[in-house]
């Protein structure tokens, strides 16, 4: 029997054009002994969140840099808990202003990372975050 | 970490067609956990119908855009069925880790919710696909999956696992990728059901097809069957009866994924080859030979782990020491161990 590995969906959700931050964030987990879902730019929250149930990933991340965040990340957090996983933990990366990550996590994102956060730092709170994940 | 698993509450919810079960499931499965087996278990008897498909073909051929439009064209043609996509991307041997984006290309089939993707890393597995792709892919064959599509990671040299899964495999060339001759050094024309040039679109196509139709002839002197004995060492000699008639010449077709060409006609090979298969009985001495292969290779790891815990010391240690001493030899250390001698 082989152990499981905690599996990640890396997505880019929202109309702007470039993913670079998003595969970065991809080769970092994979570095940290993560299975990296990548599912690519211009993402729909219902995507994502189908994607997330056929992988049964156990974290979401998001990168957003389309400031669309306040409209984007709610939508991603209610389709996860209607389908049944409200326990994933979802990390949004991105330019986001102070107040609205205060918000977020209220809404219940588990850490937003901005700009030149090191990913090891990313790599750690994903893996505490699903260690915490009970039944 | 993950919640306590009920197999049969799984198995229960998958048959009433819940796809996060199906996923939890898959989890399982790929996990090689008891739950998974017992699954699997408790759904088999509605097992067998399924097509397996495999993709394979070198990296950037465009695997991952054809399967996204043969899943396509196939929902359109059967508005009942469902279509199971297993996509299998290489584990990194630095991490463990794996980054899996054959996503990327299948967004065509999202909003479908008779199309279920799930994307697998091959976890140290070398022949092009993950331990567990089999179990999986029984998996999905439980669910009531009608056509599972498996995308090899194309490696090209060793995508022999394939040939042992799918009841058809398709070998995807693209033109100026200059690996038509490593495909043939590799072999993987005599693997091929049906050859597809993709990127029909780029110049050369004439003269892939000309090199593949070539090697094509020359290698159809042998028959497919020794393709199976050939690579499985550990099978059973009694598998040769299972001898392929002659009667199925590889197609050679083309198509441009991105633009969605030549797809029909691929599906409609796809659907002969099946065909064929049920008409020549060699649908049931395929899936025979799987599972054969299946019992014997469960067997030899169950009969070793069981050997191994049944030892008063780890005997297995003990002799990997005589061996490197050269005190014995590895032969002489089997010997003894066999013969209670150890
Ligand atoms: N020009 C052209 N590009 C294609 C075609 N099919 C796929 N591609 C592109 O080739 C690249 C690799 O495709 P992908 O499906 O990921 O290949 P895989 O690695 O074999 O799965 C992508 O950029 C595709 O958009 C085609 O028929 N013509
Ligand atoms: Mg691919």
């Amino acid at each position: 029997m082989s152990e499981g590995k905690i599996r990640v969906l890396v997505a880019k959700p929202g109309l702007d054009g470039h993913d670079r931050g998003a595969k970065v964030i991809a080769r970092a987990l994979r570095d940290a002994g993560m299975e990296v879902i990548y599912t690519g730019l211009r993402q729909t929250p219902e995507m994502i969140a189908e994607a997330a149930l056929q992988e049964d990933v156990d974290a979401v991340g998001l990168s957003i840099l389309s400031g669309a965040h306040m409209a984007l990340v709610p939508r991603v957090l209610d389709l996860l808990k209607k389908q049944g996983q409200g326990k994933v933990s979802l990390f949004v990366g991105g330019i986001i202003p102070e107040e609205d990550v205060s918000a977020l996590k209220e809404m219940g994102v588990a850490a937003v990372y901005g700009p030149g956060t090191s990913t090891q730092v990313v790599a750690e709170a994903i893996r505490a975050a699903v260690e915490k994940q009970t039944a | 970490m993950r919640p306590k698993i009920d197999p049969l509450d799984l198995a229960g919810k998958i048959l009433q067609g819940d796809r996060l079960a199906l996923a939890r499931a898959c989890t399982e499965v790929e996990n090689d956990t008891p739950a998974g087996e017992a699954v699997i278990s408790s759904l088999f008897r509605h097992s067998g119908q399924a097509h397996i498909v495999g993709i394979t073909g070198s990296p950037g051929t465009g695997k991952s855009s054809l399967v996204n439009r043969l899943a396509k064209e196939y929902r359109s043609r059967h508005a009942n069925h469902q279509v199971a996509v297993i996509a299998v991307d290489p584990t990194s041997p630095f991490s463990g880790g794996a980054v899996l984006g054959d996503r990327v290309r299948m967004r065509d089939l999202f909003g479908d919710e008779r199309v279920f993707i799930r994307s697998m890393a091959t976890r140290g597995a070398l022949g092009g696909l993950a331990r567990q792709t089999n179990a999986l892919t029984q998996l999905f064959d439980c669910a009531g999956y009608q056509l599972i599509l498996v995308e090899t990671v194309g490696a090209g040299q060793s995508e022999v696992d394939i040939v042992r899964l799918a009841h058809t495999t398709l070998v995807v060339e693209a033109p100026g990728l200059g690996d038509d001759i490593q495909a043939i050094k590799a072999g993987i024309l005599e693997i091929a059901d049906i050859l597809v040039i993709n990127k029909a679109d780029h110049p050369g196509a004439d003269a892939t097809e000309r090199s593949l139709r070539m090697m094509l002839e020359l290698s159809h002197q042998r028959p497919k069957s020794m393709v199976y004995h050939h690579h499985n060492t550990g099978e059973d000699s009694r598998a040769a009866k299972d001898e392929e008639p002659e009667g199925w010449l590889p197609p050679v077709l083309r198509t441009v994924a991105i633009e969605n060409r030549g797809v029909s006609e691929l599906l409609d090979e796809v659907a002969a080859h099946r065909t064929w298969l049920e008409a020549n009985d060699l649908w049931q001495s395929r899936e025979r030979q799987r599972v054969r292969a299946d019992l014997q290779s469960l067997l030899q790891e169950r009969l070793f782990s069981a050997w191994r815990t049944a030892q008063p010391v780890d005997l297995l240690e003990v002799m990997i020491e005589r061996v490197m001493s050269r005190e014995v030899s590895p032969f002489e250390a089997i010997e003894q161990v066999l013969s209670g001698r150890g």
